[in-house]
Formats: structure tokens, C-alpha cells, sequence
């Protein structure tokens, strides 16, 4: 279904434009990381990728997909968690994704194996800690076998114990062929985790590049004063 | 002074003894209340879920209205249900008029409204929560008012309660559908208005403290229902 492709997106609430003129290609491969300062647009821009708002004006297409919602997912940055166990927390995604009753009892234990919650499938997801809900919350979404998934800042509630696990799972998803397209504020995850990088600025997209050259020579001047601003010893 | 207390005497005696009377009041009490609460708890919580996830038009103006309408007094709806039930009114072939079936549709109109706005409350709060990740895994309108409806089971209990205690203890409806026909419509509140009034105190203080004991009781199960399950569940 991949790729993506924006075409002149906009997006306003009450008149105040959030998403200004945004035209973009997201493609199969590389690690996706938006950036930006707060109030960019970046948690927006995600939303609208993912198709949980519309765009005002312009279009959001999955390039020859009718239906591209049942290929993709997303992952918020506090994971709601139903008031279930683990396991059927899973589970019930992949019930309004049409599996059978039985095949998705066991995917779910298959999901929660392999990001190794085995040991809490049947624990009350609500009451387990913020990172082992996070992990739920992935594996929920890459139970569901995406192509794309969207991350919206999925550490940022978290200790560097637990954003490390998230890290590595996320590693472990894209292994799996997934494509990732995250925002996230922490610079270092940026570099860890991305292979590119959309810039976002007051809601327009203000640079796109390679993870290596944003960090060490970004076009803009927006970028370098969010650079130097986030990195202040540099 | 002595009188109220020998009354309170015989009181607890007849209860003791499971006086056939008591007993008799008691149970068609707990039919017709119970019953109510059922029929009601069939309307309200759909209802309740259906505004709570739904946008239409007429809305607010509904939420009003039903937020209104728990404040019913109970002889207004005896009244309006008398006139339906009447030989003259529109529903009158059916004669049901001073049967326990007139008190129960009496009682249930007087608690539906209450089961719908409380858990319209309770699901819309869980909504905010649940509203993107639910649209994201792809549930639609009624998937997410029964996924609602489930994960917000333990205050429904708690709503389904209160509105039984206000059946039980309501006593202007079902006296003025019921008439207080002894072994026929006579409950433990129209019962409890009659015997006062005719100076047989043991009867009506026997009754009082069953009533008072049932919805003691009640408000304790539902407080421990929404205490354990906060406790296991999050």
C-alpha cells in the first residue's frame, strides 16, 4: 500500500491552521522520524497520515490502496489500555480486524511471546507499569501485521529502562519488515531509531534528510536553531 | 416512648418469624423492583452508550432532557401512567390498572432515565480515553459502544444499583397504579404509607427497617463491586 502520498495537506481547527501546505512521499524502506518544536504539527501530521483526521484541504492517499486502514497501525503516546488482561487486549484488535475466535487467542500469545510479556498475558493490562502497557500497546498494533507503523512519541512517559525496551522492540518490528514513522522529542532516539528525517516548523515542512546530514549540516535555518536549542552544548 | 419501643419490639419479632404478611410485602417488592430495574437497565444502557458515542442532531438537547428527567417525581409518573392504564386512557384495553404490571412500567419509566444519563456520564468519560485508539484498530459507532459498555461494567453495576434503591424506596408511582390492593399491589413502601397512617406501627416499622436494611445493603455491594474491581482491573 505504501507509498504515501500527501498532496498540498492542510489542516485547521477554528481557523487556526496547524498542517500548512504539507506534499510528501512516504515510502517503503527507511525509518521515518518527525521532528519539530512543540505545536508543530507533528502529532497532527500523524493523525492525518493514519487517517484519524482529514484533511481540510488536500489529500492523503495510500498510492493504489483503496482501503489502507486494515495494513496500518498506531501506537499513541499513552497507551490506552482496555479494562482486560493483556491477552485480550491483543486479541480484541485482531477481532475488529476479522480473525477467528481461536486463531486470534493464539496470535495474541504469539505476540505477547515474542516481545516477551508471556509472563503477563493475563494480568489486568490497566494496572500493569507504563512501560509494560507500552509494550502491550505495540504488540497490539503489530499483532495486527501492519506495513506501516505510526508511533507518536512512544517514550515519552517513559524511565530509560523501559524506552530502551520500547527501542529495541521497535527494532524488532521493523526487522519484521514493518516500515516506522515516528515523532518523538528526545534527539539521541531520533538518531538511534531514524534513517530520515521530516523537519516540521510552524506546520509546514521545512526540511527532509538523511538522519546524519539533518544533525550535522541541516538546511535551514529553523532546524539548526531547533538543533542547537535542543542540543545546547554543541 | 414504651409504645415505639414495644412497636420496634414486635417489629423485629415479626421479622424474626418471617411473618406470611412480611414475607408476601417483601417479595412482591423485590419482583416488581427488580423486574423494573431489569427492563430499565435494557432501555438506559444502550441508550446511554448510543448518546455517549453518537453525534446527531438534538444531542445536547437530549442529554438535557434525560439529565431532567431524573429528577421525576414519582406520583407525576404514577399520574401520567394512570392516565395511559385508565379504562378511558389509550392503553386502557389492556387492563392492566392495579396490577403489578402497572407499577413495574410505572417504576421503569421513572429509572430509565436515570440508568441512561448515569452511564451516558460514565461511557462518554471512558469514550475520551478509548475514542482514537478504538477509530485506529478500526471499530465503528456500535463496536465502540459495546466495547464501552463492557469496559465500563463495574460503574454500571454500581448505576443499575441506585436506580433498583430508587424503585424499591419510591412509593408515589406504584400507589397511585398499584391502589395498595393487599396481596395483590401492596409493596413494602405503599404498605409501610398505609399501616402508618392506621396506627399498626409493628407492621410499618418492620417493613422500614427490611427497606432501609436492603438499600444499606445494596450501596455496600455496589461500593464493594467498584472497590475490588478498581483494585484487580485498573
Amino acid at each position: 500500500m505504501l507509498p504515501l502520498v500527501l498532496n498540498n495537506v492542510c489542516f485547521a481547527v477554528n481557523g487556526r491552521t496547524i498542517i500548512d501546505r504539507v506534499s510528501m512521499e512516504i515510502t517503503a524502506g527507511p525509518r521515518t522520524v518527525i521532528l519539530g518544536p512543540n505545536g508543530a504539527g507533528k502529532s497532527v501530521l500523524m493523525r492525518l497520515c493514519h487517517g484519524l483526521l482529514n484533511p481540510t484541504y488536500g489529500s492523503v492517499a495510500w498510492h493504489g490502496a483503496a482501503n489502507g486502514r486494515n495494513r496500518q497501525a498506531m501506537v499513541f503516546q499513552r497507551p490506552v489500555m482496555l479494562r482486560r488482561s493483556a491477552v485480550a487486549n491483543i486479541a480484541y484488535g485482531l477481532k475488529l480486524a476479522g480473525v477467528s475466535a481461536r486463531e486470534r487467542e493464539l496470535r495474541a500469545r504469539d505476540v505477547l511471546e515474542a516481545v516477551d510479556l508471556a509472563g503477563i498475558a493475563d494480568r489486568p493490562a490497566r494496572v500493569l507499569s507504563g512501560g509494560e502497557q507500552q509494550r502491550v500497546a505495540l504488540a497490539r498494533a503489530w499483532a495486527l501485521g501492519p506495513e506501516v507503523l505510526f508511533l507518536d512519541e512512544p517514550t515519552a512517559n517513559l524511565d530509560p529502562g523501559a524506552t530502551r525496551d520500547i527501542e529495541s522492540l521497535i527494532g524488532q518490528i521493523r526487522a519484521g519488515g514493518t516500515k516506522i514513522v515516528m515523532t518523538t522529542h528526545n534527539l539521541g532516539q531520533a538518531k538511534r531509531l531514524g534513517d530520515e528525517i521530516l523537519f516540521l516548523s510552524q506546520g509546514r515542512l521545512v526540511e527532509r534528510a538523511p538522519v546524519d546530514r539533518f544533525f550535522t549540516k541541516p538546511a535551514s535555518a529553523e532546524a539548526e536553531a531547533f538543533i542547537r536549542g535542543e542540543l545546547p552544548w554543541k | 416512648m414504651n409504645e415505639i419501643f414495644a412497636a420496634v419490639g414486635e417489629a423485629g419479632r415479626m421479622i424474626a418469624r418471617f411473618d406470611a404478611a412480611v414475607v408476601d410485602i417483601v417479595l412482591l417488592s423485590l419482583r416488581v423492583s427488580l423486574t423494573a430495574v431489569l427492563l430499565a437497565s435494557l432501555i438506559g444502557l444502550p441508550l446511554g452508550a448510543a448518546i455517549a458515542v453518537g453525534r446527531f442532531p438534538g444531542r445536547r438537547a437530549l442529554i438535557v432532557l434525560l439529565n431532567a428527567l431524573m429528577g421525576l417525581p414519582p406520583v407525576v409518573v404514577g399520574l401520567i401512567v394512570y392516565l395511559m392504564l385508565s379504562r378511558a386512557g389509550p392503553l386502557g384495553e389492556f387492563g392492566i390498572l392495579f396490577t403489578p404490571g402497572a407499577m413495574i412500567i410505572a417504576q421503569t419509566i421513572l429509572i430509565a432515565p436515570i440508568v441512561a444519563a448515569l452511564s451516558r456520564q460514565v461511557i462518554e468519560d471512558t469514550w475520551q480515553e478509548y475514542r482514537e485508539q478504538l477509530r485506529s484498530l478500526g471499530a465503528g459507532p456500535a463496536a465502540s459502544a459495546l466495547t464501552l459498555l463492557w469496559d465500563t461494567r463495574f460503574s454500571l453495576v454500581t448505576i443499575v444499583l441506585a436506580g433498583f434503591g430508587r424503585a424499591a424506596a419510591e412509593v408515589g408511582a406504584v400507589i397511585i397504579v398499584g391502589g395498595n390492593i393487599d396481596g395483590v399491589t401492596r409493596v413494602m413502601t405503599t404498605a409501610i404509607a398505609l399501616e402508618t397512617s392506621k396506627g399498626d406501627l409493628p407492621l410499618a416499622l418492620g417493613l422500614g427497617i427490611i427497606l432501609i436494611t436492603l438499600v444499606l445493603s445494596l450501596n455496600a455491594a455496589a461500593y464493594w463491586v467498584k472497590e475490588a474491581a478498581q483494585r484487580r482491573y485498573g
